[in-house]
């Protein structure tokens, strides 16, 4: 019987906590812009967060804004607006809804928090490891607002990282350090910029560990939990509270495995989850696993934010090798060989690929990998279309009905 | 024949464009069934669909052992005891009429599937068409409405075709555009109609891979068999189709409701 029910889950008990951290980064940027107290650099999620908070930047994370405006569903309605400027429904839809909501002067912040727009930037700080979309996005802005635009140009689909790639990174990571003192007004403080090295180091190993407890049978906790639970390793990357948030959620976790907790009661089979999120539809999604009694228990996404290359000893290079070794960056065999120790560690049974239509750097069904995996693996794929914000690309009864037939599949076999 | 005191078992399909249900005797023999629109009543739509099989196979509700319900409106289903999707119920309707390792076309009014069996049964993989009804019966449909021919002579004038006009489009808006102009170029209606067809087939056979047997399921492929010709002229492979292809799906729910009710029976015992 594949019919959904009504969900009831134990609760995980750091979300207050979790909850707290991203409203304090809104109002320590809103208090800042105010009072002029500090200087505000927004910065790409995979960007050189630590440089900025060594220089004493506020960092601000534009695409965090997206995935909100996504997730409160503001994004379809505002997308259509960047449409008209010319920046194309095909596009990234974290570009296309963020200055959107610009030019409509609407935020889910208000929402929130209660503060009326995100905060003006100083500078833009951007790095094209993810894509190139990154870079078109704070380029509208630096015009739009009249504000510095600085960025480091990654080596994409790469397979083995070398010496070439990381000097290259490192020099120019080291770089940004004139043109953001010229900003700042400050001078570089290479203690405090090793500080924020160490504390994001410290957060990645945490965070790994917190996404390893997936592992348990029964897991935990799902990876629509972990897209919430993974905020404070976004915003508050190289700060002392990004680091001890997960100092607070790992043993948590832990007791929870101990307890012998389920995220999903009566999980009987374990998915992993390849590709953005649907922003908008994480509730019903995860109801829909839950229902059917399927936890996503790992994701590549979320192991996104895992940096544990970085070293305080050696900050500029470290940054480097972290930054370029990630998923996104990389070729499509190595990619295929993280799936497959993923699998090795967290024994899913099978893999759901999610094709978002504005995303092609997180959609990696788009060059026959998932057939390959199926075969190399062994394991059963699915392939559902959709978008991290803009939902007008997604038919959700569509996706229902493939997931609930994965799933009956998967209890074929 | 069946007669009053038989047990029956239920598949109803509330697809998006049509409700299928099919009833069978305790041999899993087909022995009564219906297609009607779906419209916009799905539970009304079901009942009547049920009531026309129940009278087709000579039985009284009473002897329905149990109901499996399938399709888009799977879950208006009053009277069904269980859900299970097309994907699933096409395979299994298929298989029993194939029992082979197979590639499943199923060619519906909304969407379209390719799914893979292995020889036991089970499945290997399935791909559902993407949001776009290209290639899907509502494409043809909405073709047919803009050339201002009834669906059902479609058939018989892709069959005339002396010279297949091609359309390039992924696109039902773009493809009636493209119509339009093959039209004002002069070409025949029924060269058409025939790339009409083909551009189905095409659709279809870019979702995946065809292996081992393929077999065509399918309202489309029911009221349309000159497709089926057309994909075996193109694959040069020979194609199963099953002996009422629109029904696949509702057969399919019908023998999970068999299986469904010999394992309620073991557990009762
Ligand atoms: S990686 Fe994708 S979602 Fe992220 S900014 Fe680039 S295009 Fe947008």
């Amino acid at each position: 019987m594949t019919e959904e029910k009504k969900v009831t889950r134990k609760k995980i008990e750091a979300t207050e906590v979790c909850k707290k951290i991203m409203a304090d980064h809104f109002y320590e940027m809103d208090e800042a812009v105010r009072t002029r107290s500090k200087k505000i650099a927004w910065c790409t999620s995979v960007g050189p967060a630590e440089l900025l908070r060594g220089m004493g930047f506020l960092v601000y994370f534009p695409e965090n804004h997206g995935a909100m405006l996504g997730a409160t569903r503001m994004a379809t309605d505002l997308i259509p607006y960047a449409n008209a400027l010319g920046y194309s429904p095909d596009i990234c839809s974290y570009l296309t809804c963020d200055i959107g909501s610009y030019l409509q002067k609407k935020t889910p912040l208000k929402m929130a928090y209660n503060i009326e727009s995100v905060p003006r930037p100083d500078v833009l700080v951007y790095n094209t490891n993810q894509c190139r979309d990154v870079q078109d996005w704070f380029a509208w802005y630096s015009r739009e607002l009249n504000v510095p635009l600085v960025g480091v140009h990654t080596h994409r689909d790469i397979g083995d990282i070398g010496p070439t790639q990381i000097k290259d990174i490192a020099v120019q990571i080291e770089d940004l350090v004139p043109q953001l003192e010229q900003v700042s007004g400050g001078k570089f403080d290479m203690d405090r910029f090793k500080e924020a090295v160490g504390y994001s180091r410290r957060t990645s190993e945490l965070w790994r560990a917190c996404l390893e407890t997936a592992a348990a049978v029964p897991s935990p906790w799902t990876f629509f939990d972990a897209t919430i639970h993974m905020g404070p390793a976004v915003v508050a990357r190289g700060t002392r509270e990004g680091m001890e948030y997960y100092e607070l959620l790992l043993p948590e976790l832990e007791q929870r495995i101990r307890d012998g907790v389920a995220a999903v009661e009566g999980e009987r089979h374990r998915l992993y989850w390849e590709g953005m999120p649907i922003w908008g539809k994480l509730r019903p999604l995860s109801e829909q696993f839950y229902s059917l009694k399927a936890c996503v228990v790992a994701s590549t996404y979320c192991n996104s934010w895992i940096f544990d290359q970085l070293d305080p000893a050696k900050p500029f290079e470290s940054m480097a090798v972290a930054y370029t070794e990630l998923f996104i960056v990389r070729d499509e065999p190595f990619k295929e060989k993280y799936i497959a120790d993923c699998l090795e560690k967290f024994k899913f049974d099978g893999i759901v690929f999610h094709d978002a239509k504005t995303c092609p750097n997180n959609s990696n069904n788009r060059y026959g990998m998932p057939e390959r995996i199926a075969k190399n693996l062994g394991i059963p794929v699915l392939t559902i279309n959709g978008d991290l914000c803009d939902l007008r690309c997604y038919s959700e009864e569509q996706a229902k009905t493939n997931i609930e037939a994965f799933i009956e599949q998967l209890e074929e076999t | 024949m069946s007669n009053d005191t038989d047990e029956v078992f239920v598949g109803v399909d509330v697809g998006a464009s049509r409700t299928k249900v099919a009833i069978l005797d305790a041999a899993a023999n087909l022995i009564g069934y219906d297609v009607r629109k779906s419209g916009t009543d799905f539970a009304g739509t079901a009942d009547l669909c049920m009531e026309a099989s129940l009278d087709m196979a000579a039985v009284s509700r009473n002897k329905i052992q149990y109901c499996v319900s399938t399709g888009y409106g799977r879950k208006n289903v009053a009277f069904s005891r269980e859900t299970k999707t097309e994907i699933s119920c096409h395979a299994r309707g298929c298989y029993h009429y194939f029992p082979m390792a197979m590639t499943i076309i199923d060619i519906g009014g909304q969407d379209n599937k390719v799914i893979k069996l292995d020889d036991q049964g089970r499945r290997i993989n399935f791909k559902m068409n993407r949001k776009c009804a290209a290639g899907t019966g509502a494409f043809l449909e909405e073709m047919s409405a803009r050339l201002d021919i009834p669906l059902e002579e479609m058939d018989a004038l892709a069959r005339q075709s002396t010279e297949m006009v091609e359309l390039g489009s992924y696109c039902t808006v773009f493809s009636g555009t493209e119509v339009l102009e093959k039209i004002r170029q002069g070409k025949k209606v029924p060269d058409i109609v025939k790339g009409l067809f083909f551009s189905v087939i095409k659709r279809v056979l870019e979702m995946d891979s065809l292996t081992d047997r393929v077999a065509m399921t399918g309202g489309v492929v029911e009221h349309n068999p000159y497709l089926v010709d057309m994909v075996r002229e193109i694959t040069s492979r020979d194609i199963l189709v099953p002996e009422h292809p629109q029904l696949t799906g509702a057969v399919g729910a019908a023998l999970f409701a068999r299986e469904a009710a010999a394992a309620e029976m073991i557990r009762d015992e």
